[in-house]
Parts: structure tokens; C-alpha cells; sequence
């Protein structure tokens, strides 16, 4: 957990100004208490990720929030993804071969189309 | 770290701009956070940021390239995004109105489960799948199993199933009836009846893969002299000739008497192992002749090898 001091001096790559606005397009959502915004390390990890577009892959500020939007589908499908595979896990072994037999069919069938 | 020029793709006498260009285009195709899935780009995007750090900063680049210093220590430490995001940390940048709809994982999947039976009519939105197979036990009589039948299996929950039996089957195969399991949900298709089969023992015949095997008593006048005889197949009763002086144990063949192959393979045999037997009652004639004719031809049937057993 870190104040909004910490997190600029951590990132360096970003000032106040900067920080806040992104905080009111909820670029960022930190959690806001009584002493002002407390951020967790996914936060700072997400800011430096912005600062990173920003600064090194010229995305601008009209590009980011198209590029957040589809990131955060990105890692929703990720964690859907992983429970679905974890459903998949928890099910008996019958099951289990019939879905790997079946994912199989349908790769297999996804490369004869691209031929 | 290896060569900072050869991880970024320039040559010693790049430019500024070179030296920013190559590295913002390697960190928008390598950077981890963008590339969830590929566990190396972690390594890679520090190797490109490292070499980027000491070549953009124009004092560093100058004692590298005299030699003074090496490309190693130019990495920060860092804890990338795609680390915490799956994790499970992310809920708050992923369910919400501004970037992504406001679904719910359960409305996710009922998705997911809905497209896989495309154009079956599921409700929009509706959890669709198929249902399970269910697994019923039947026993069939040994000759139905050789030569196929159609048997009524009745079921829990009342319904009746006609089960055609393929002529050939065997305990322990499985008869699959397409769509009689588990209704589906959503409009989807219905699971499997699945039918375990298990064969009667019959009380002449047994069955030796695809050939049967029988015994089949005879006379001792039949043994010794040979003869036709009625032998039970599993078709019905045929004719077959004994030859002469046929011992206990002597082994027969009827071919294409056996069990039809499943898939039009060739049809096995009948084997019939010849088992003399002694007259059904006892006869005075029959026993002093049989006493005087061993007295005058001595024998002992266990002298021969083949019979020692301790």
C-alpha cells in the first residue's frame, strides 16, 4: 500500500498532475480513504505500465484508453479462462480426456482451415 | 547481458533516434504486460530495456563503446502488471462499465456454452449443453449374443428401449444409443444410453473368441467304430462324422459353425471334443467281455509319458 507521494517518487516517470487525471478517467482506481488514494502494487504496476505506452510506445492520451479497454478484456479473459481450466481440472478423468479429445478435434480442425 | 546494439538491432554507429525507434518498437511487440501468454518476453523486454538505458544515455553509450564499462548492472528491478492481473488482483480494472461489460463470469460462460451448439435454437443467453450418458447394465442369452437380437430394456424411469443386440457381442462391450441418456439443458442435445453387456453362460456351448467350443458325449461303439452323428451348433443341430477310433479328448472341427465377426470379418469355428461314455446301465455280457478281453490284452493307458504328473 503507498500514498500518492511514494507512488510518483516509485515511478518517476509521472507527475501529480498526470497521476490525477489519470485517476479521473479511471485509468487508475485506486482506493480512495479518508487520508487520500492508497494504491496497491497492482496499481504502481499498472501506472508504470501506462508510463511505459506513454513515453516508449507513443501511445497518446486518445490511443490509452482504447488500449487499457481491450487489456483489461485481455486479462478478464485470462482469469475466465483459467476458471474454465480449473472447472475442467476439478472434473473425473472421464470428462477431462473427453474435453482434451475434444479441444484436440476442434484445433485440429481450426489448422485444416487454415491450409 | 549480451551485445546492448545486437539486442536492439543496430549497428555501433546508430543514431539517437535509431537507438529510440529500435527499442520502441521492440518494447511495443515484446513488452510482458502486453504479452500475458509468452512466459520469455519478461526476459527479452528487460534485455531491450537494459540495452536501451545504457544506450540512450549518451555518457554511458560513450564508455561502452571505449570499453570502459560492460552491459551488465543496467537493470532495475521490477514488478510487471500481467504478475498481479493473473493473479485474480485485477477484478476492479476488469468489471467495469468504462473498459469492459458488465458481465458476470456465470453469464460468461452460459456464452460460452451457447455458441458451441450454434443454430440449435438455444435461448439467447441460456446455459446450453449436452446431457450425460448414462450407463445401464443388461444380460442377453448366450445364443443372442451369438446371433443377434432385439431385447427390450426397460428403464428407471419407466421408459422402454429397444436394444438391437449385434450378432457376435461379448460380455464387457458397450452398446451406445445415440441421444436416449440425460436431457440436455438449453435446448441442448440429450447424452448417450450406454449398455454394458454381459453374456449368460450357456450350459453346452462356450465361447473361445470368435469359435465355440462344445462336448459331446458319445458311445464307445461311436469312439471305436466312427459314425455319424447330430451335433448341437448354435444354428441348430448338424451332422458330422466321427472318425473311427476317436479317443476321449480328440478335438473336431465344424467350420463357420462359430460366432459371426462383428464387422463381416470371417465366421469362427465349432470345435467338438469327442467324450466317450460308458453304457447308461450296468450290463453283466458287457463287463465279462470287457474282463476277459483285457485279461488277454494287458495295457496300461499311464505308463505312457506323457501321463506321469508326479
Amino acid at each position: 500500500m503507498m500514498a500518492l507521494e511514494q507512488v510518483l517518487a516509485t515511478v518517476g516517470r509521472v507527475n501529480r498532475h498526470d497521476l490525477t487525471l489519470w485517476i479521473e478517467r479511471r485509468w487508475v482506481r485506486p482506493h480512495h480513504e479518508a487520508g487520500g488514494y492508497v494504491f496497491t502494487e497492482l496499481d504502481v504496476a499498472r501506472i508504470t505500465l501506462i508510463c511505459d505506452m506513454r513515453h516508449d510506445m507513443a501511445i497518446d492520451d486518445e490511443a490509452m484508453p482504447v488500449v487499457l479497454g481491450l487489456l483489461d478484456q485481455v486479462y478478464g479473459m485470462r482469469t475466465r479462462l483459467r476458471h474454465l481450466a480449473d472447472a475442467v481440472a476439478a472434473q473425473p478423468e472421464e470428462v477431462r480426456l473427453a474435453v482434451a479429445a475434444e479441444l484436440k478435434r476442434q484445433i485440429r480442425r481450426d489448422d485444416e482451415d487454415r491450409l | 547481458m549480451t551485445d546492448p546494439y545486437e539486442i536492439l538491432g543496430l549497428s555501433k554507429s546508430a543514431s539517437d533516434e535509431d537507438i529510440r525507434k529500435a527499442y520502441r518498437k521492440l518494447a511495443k511487440k515484446y513488452h510482458p504486460d502486453l504479452n500475458p501468454g509468452k512466459a520469455d518476453a519478461e526476459a527479452r523486454f528487460k534485455d531491450i530495456s537494459a540495452s536501451y538505458a545504457l544506450l540512450s544515455d549518451p555518457e554511458k553509450r560513450a564508455r561502452f563503446d571505449r570499453g570502459e564499462i560492460d552491459a551488465s548492472g543496467a537493470e532495475t528491478p521490477r514488478n510487471f502488471y500481467r504478475g498481479f492481473a493473473d493473479a485474480g488482483g485485477a477484478g476492479r480494472y476488469g468489471a467495469e462499465e468504462h473498459f469492459v461489460d458488465n458481465e458476470d463470469l456465470e453469464s460468461f460462460f452460459s456464452d460460452l456454452f451457447a455458441h458451441r451448439g450454434a443454430g440449435g435454437g438455444a435461448a439467447a443467453g441460456g446455459f446450453r449443453m449436452r446431457g450425460g450418458n448414462v450407463t445401464y447394465a443388461m444380460r442377453i442369452p448366450f445364443l443372442d449374443a451369438v446371433k443377434g437380437a432385439r431385447k427390450r430394456l426397460t428403464l428407471p424411469d419407466g421408459r422402454a428401449l429397444d436394444v438391437d443386440i449385434p450378432a457376435g457381442i461379448n460380455s464387457g462391450q458397450t452398446i451406445r444409443l445415440k441421444g436416449q441418456g440425460s436431457p440436455g439443458l438449453g435446448g441442448g442435445p440429450s447424452g448417450d444410453a450406454l449398455i454394458e453387456i454381459e453374456v449368460e453362460p450357456h450350459d453346452l456351448f462356450r465361447r473361445d473368441g470368435n469359435d465355440i467350443r462344445i462336448d459331446l458325449p458319445v458311445t464307445l461303439a461311436e469312439a471305436l467304430l466312427g459314425g455319424k452323428v447330430r451335433v448341437p451348433t448354435v444354428d441348430g443341430a448338424v451332422a458330422m462324422t466321427i472318425p473311427k477310433g476317436a479317443n476321449s479328448g480328440t478335438v473336431l472341427r465344424l467350420k463357420g459353425k462359430g460366432v459371426p465377426a462383428p464387422k463381416g470379418g470371417a465366421r469362427g469355428d465349432q470345435y467338438v471334443t469327442v467324450r466317450p461314455v460308458l453304457p447308461s446301465s450296468p450290463d453283466a455280457e458287457f463287463e465279462e467281455f470287457i474282463r476277459r478281453w483285457y485279461d488277454s490284452h494287458p495295457q496300461d493307458p499311464r505308463s505312457n509319458p506323457g501321463s506321469n504328473t508326479e
